[in-house]
């Protein structure tokens, strides 16, 4: 009988591109979207990633009898682009759902970084989530993560105080220091809270190091023995693009991932678990302080990639200061909107840490610099502020007219 | 390593970019632990010499360069003072004119032996002969004070003739620099044939081509068919010590968007004039400058009538000294749309003020600013976006402008000389 587990838990996002948005479109064309870009790379990304996995993932827990178990967090940026250009993918994930052996955690809908600037859209945007979850897949959701594994002890008494008890976040080094990232830990401030923290070593040498890797499932299930002498669970978190995608079918991926469950369950040290069972059955060792937010995100850990820079700092706090008419005005074709404006991937488009991540930054960003990122969104938010205005303007005409016509009642009574 | 170097200016007295360029190169070299004798044409007397030694050719007397005047010119037979063309002769017939050509050659050259030539050292009519006459008297220089260098360097299409004469004479490799090419003055179909002529015999006999970008570098192999293995790009720098940023009174409220250059084809003076309109459609709150003087001002002026915003886009005509710094400090946008531009070192100025600086991809500027702004110089709408967005979005204004103004401080002529170094290293045996 295993003692040990693994949890397997695959990110599924698909940013909402922007078309290219110069400022003479500002006030003119409100439509912000590259529909094509987004179309063409959705459909390539399932033909190569999400339907060929999604059957993998599908056999195998077929295969081995309920004892393969796998989590998934899909955006709602992903499941609306899945709904639009290649149904066929959410009716994949249903079939997978319906085995009972995934599981789908919450996050915030729109892939956001609503963590950092509100809390209430972020309540919204998780509710949202979880919604559309249910609906679509018919479970909900119980455990949570933040986008791009964003947590720190505020994130973590917000995500609690919303009824997740579980939550993943990154083992990063500079907050683990000594301690290992394969036990069950709680939050410093909010202890109900568990924290499953991702093996940054074992996740990336799948998802970063494959193919100079070269390993076997055998070997790689070798690696987790030793990485995990110390400890309860070995949590390897990545993205599902890792798969087809980012490392090509040639590299050998699939044969991997097909291997992997039986040369794990053969050795017998680890048995298979969801994130919500993990904190089920192992007992938290301790607490973890974070006071500053950890992501998964580049050698820093941190919040540089979508925060780092003054640029971004300034389209977030531009795009965040109109939450209060947007409520006020409260229409839904600009709740659309901003969720969508919200997409960490704009801010990290405008990210200009050239050098030491700046091949990955690259790899993920359809603007050739920082600047042109920048002017795109600014000039889109500048439209979007324009139509705020004229919805609240139109508000403020509204209430005048009836209070006019209000009193011209009353006159003649 | 001690060079000796052929250049055509040098400051104070300079016309163009190239003379700022060898002080740099020179200063640069000699921190480097390179000692240069430096040659031009025509010397005041007041340049600063103390990192070169300064030999001026309108001093030295041409006599000590070869055995016979025969054999210099065997040995040089490329240099033709006064340029006669032939176009019809028959093999007979070009084969006399041939013999009279050199007969002139041995006269005329006789003439100037033992005699010192006043050079003009400027970019006049007689151009030509000038270089001819400045080959002869590098070529006695070089002979003079064979022992005293290890390596030939020569600036430009101008000195290339006495780079060559110098290498012939003494046998030591030859380095030339390219700052500019013929393309780069003219367009494809309308260069100088005579330049374009000296430029490629000189990027032939030379050891080791040197260019100052990427762009010049794929130029000097494509067009001049140049074995890309002896063509290495060093990027130009620039020297800021000991300036200090002016500070101006602004006359005008409305923020400055600022052209400075020739205004020629090759600097797309054009498509700056159309951005500018496309920007004045949406915003009337800004003010276009186009500083300098040039071929196409004209019809730059009527160009910006036609589209009705002359009230919006001023010319100053041609800045001389402290009007190009003072232009720099009164901007907020600097804008170089050139077409094709070797290196151009006008937006480093720029952003040095903490000016942000839009730069087309299609200079070589471009290859080293990474917080300039770059777009083709054919995209007036991103010209337009960039504009509009560094005026509307101050974030970016702020973020290009420090952060440029550190990039451009780091560009230094110790780095980009060290790599010349290098350069004369790989062909000194």
């Amino acid at each position: 009988m295993a003692t040990k587990s693994i949890c397997l838990y695959f990110q599924v996002h698909q940013p909402t591109r922007l078309r290219l948005y110069r400022f003479f479109d500002i006030g003119k064309d409100s439509h912000y979207y590259d529909d094509f870009a987004n179309r063409t790379i959705l459909r390539r990304v399932a033909q190569k990633c999400y339907l060929p996995m999604n059957r993998l993932m599908l056999e195998l827990i077929d295969k081995n009898k309920g004892k393969f178990k796998i989590a998934y967090s899909i955006s709602g940026s992903a499941l609306e682009q899945f709904q639009r250009f290649c149904p066929e993918v959410i009716a994949s994930f249903k079939a997978l759902a319906d085995t009972g052996k995934v599981e789908f955690l919450a996050e915030t809908y729109y892939h956001s970084l609503a963590s950092l600037a509100n809390e209430s859209e972020f309540r919204v945007q998780v509710e949202k989530h979880a919604a559309k979850i249910e609906e679509l897949f018919g479970v909900k959701p119980t455990a949570f993560r933040n986008t791009e594994l964003i947590y720190s002890n505020g994130i973590g008494e917000m995500v609690y105080d919303m009824g997740y008890k579980t939550m993943l976040t990154e083992g990063a080094r500079h907050i683990m220091g000594w301690q290992s990232p394969n036990y069950v830990y709680t939050g410093e401030t909010q202890p109900k809270l568990k924290l499953l923290l991702r093996n940054y070593t074992l996740s990336d040498d799948i998802a970063f190091r494959f193919v100079q890797n070269k390993v076997t499932a055998e070997q790689y299930v070798g690696w987790m023995k030793e990485n995990a002498k110390e400890g309860d669970i070995v949590n390897l978190f990545m993205d599902y693009e890792t798969f087809g995608e980012h490392q090509g079918a040639e590299s050998g991926i699939f044969e991997f991932m097909k291997a992997l469950p039986a040369a794990v369950l053969k050795d017998g040290t680890f048995n298979f678990v969801t994130p919500s069972e993990a904190t089920k059955k192992y007992k938290a060792v301790s607490d973890i302080a974070v006071e500053d937010p950890i992501s998964w995100a580049d050698e820093e850990r941190d919040l540089t990639a979508w925060l780092g820079n003054e640029l971004q700092n300034e389209a977030f706090k531009k795009v965040y200061a109109m939450t209060e008419k947007l409520s006020i005005v409260n229409d839904p074709e600009l709740w659309d909107d901003f969720g969508h404006l919200q997409e960490s991937d704009h801010f990290y488009y405008m990210c200009t840490k050239f050098f030491s991540d700046g091949e990955v930054h690259k790899y993920f960003n359809p603007y050739d610099t920082p600047y042109e990122a920048f002017i795109n969104y600014m000039n889109v938010i500048s439209d979007f502020q324009i139509r705020l205005d004229e919805k609240r303007a139109a508000l403020d005409v509204k209430a005048t007219v009836a209070e006019e016509l209000g009193a011209k009642k009353r006159k003649k009574k | 390593m001690r060079v000796l170097m052929f250049g055509w200016e040098f400051p104070p007295h300079i016309a163009g970019g190239l003379g700022t360029a060898c002080e740099g190169i020179v200063k640069g070299l000699a921190h480097n632990g390179v000692e240069t004798l430096f040659v031009m044409p025509s010397a005041s007397g007041d340049e600063d010499q103390s990192a070169t030694t300064i030999i001026n050719a309108s001093d030295v007397a041409v006599d000590t360069m070869a055995e016979t005047v025969d054999e210099f010119l065997d040995k040089v037979k490329f240099i033709h003072i006064g340029s006669n063309m032939v176009p019809y002769a028959d093999p007979e017939e070009f084969g006399k004119l041939v013999e009279e050509e050199k007969k002139r050659q041995v006269k005329d050259f006789s003439i100037s032996y033992g005699q010192k030539f006043k050079f003009s050292g400027k970019y006049g009519a007689n151009l030509m002969e000038e270089v001819a006459r400045y080959a002869m008297v590098g070529g006695t220089i070089a002979m003079q004070r064979k022992d005293e260098f290890d390596v030939i360097h020569a600036h430009d299409w101008l000195t290339y003739y006495a780079g060559i004469a110098a290498k012939e004479l003494t046998g030591k490799p030859l380095v030339i620099h390219v700052h500019a090419t013929s393309f780069d003055r003219g367009s494809v179909d309308n260069i100088d044939t005579r330049v374009y002529a000296i430029e490629k015999r000189g990027m032939e006999i030379a050891d080791r081509v040197v260019t100052v970008s990427d762009l010049t570098r794929n130029i000097v192999i494509s067009r001049y068919g140049i074995d890309p293995a002896k063509v290495v790009t060093v990027h130009n720098a620039v020297d800021f010590s000991g300036r200090e940023n002016l500070q101006v009174e602004r006359g005008v409220k409305e923020p400055v968007v600022t052209f400075l250059g020739r205004i020629t084809y090759q600097k797309g003076p054009e498509y700056f004039i159309e951005a500018a309109a496309k920007v004045l459609k949406r915003t009337k709150n800004v003010r276009f400058v186009m500083a300098g003087s040039g071929d196409m001002m004209n019809r730059a002026i009527r160009h910006a009538a036609r589209l009705g915003i002359s009230d919006r886009f001023h010319f100053t005509g041609f800045l001389r000294g402290a009007d190009v710094q003072k232009m720099f400090a009164l901007s907020d946008v600097y804008i170089m749309p050139s077409i094709s531009e070797p290196f151009g070192i006008s937006p480093l100025e720029a952003m040095r003020t903490g000016v942000p600086s839009i730069i087309s991809k299609q200079s070589g500027a471009a290859e080293v600013l990474k917080y300039a702004f770059k777009i083709d110089f054919w995209d007036v709408d991103a010209m337009a976006d960039d504009i509009h967005a560094l005026l509307s979005y101050p974030a970016l204004a702020d973020f290009s402008a420090r952060m440029g103004y550190d990039e451009v401080n780091a560009l230094k002529w110790n780095g980009a000389t060290a790599k010349l170094k290098k350069v004369y290293e790989s062909v000194v045996k």
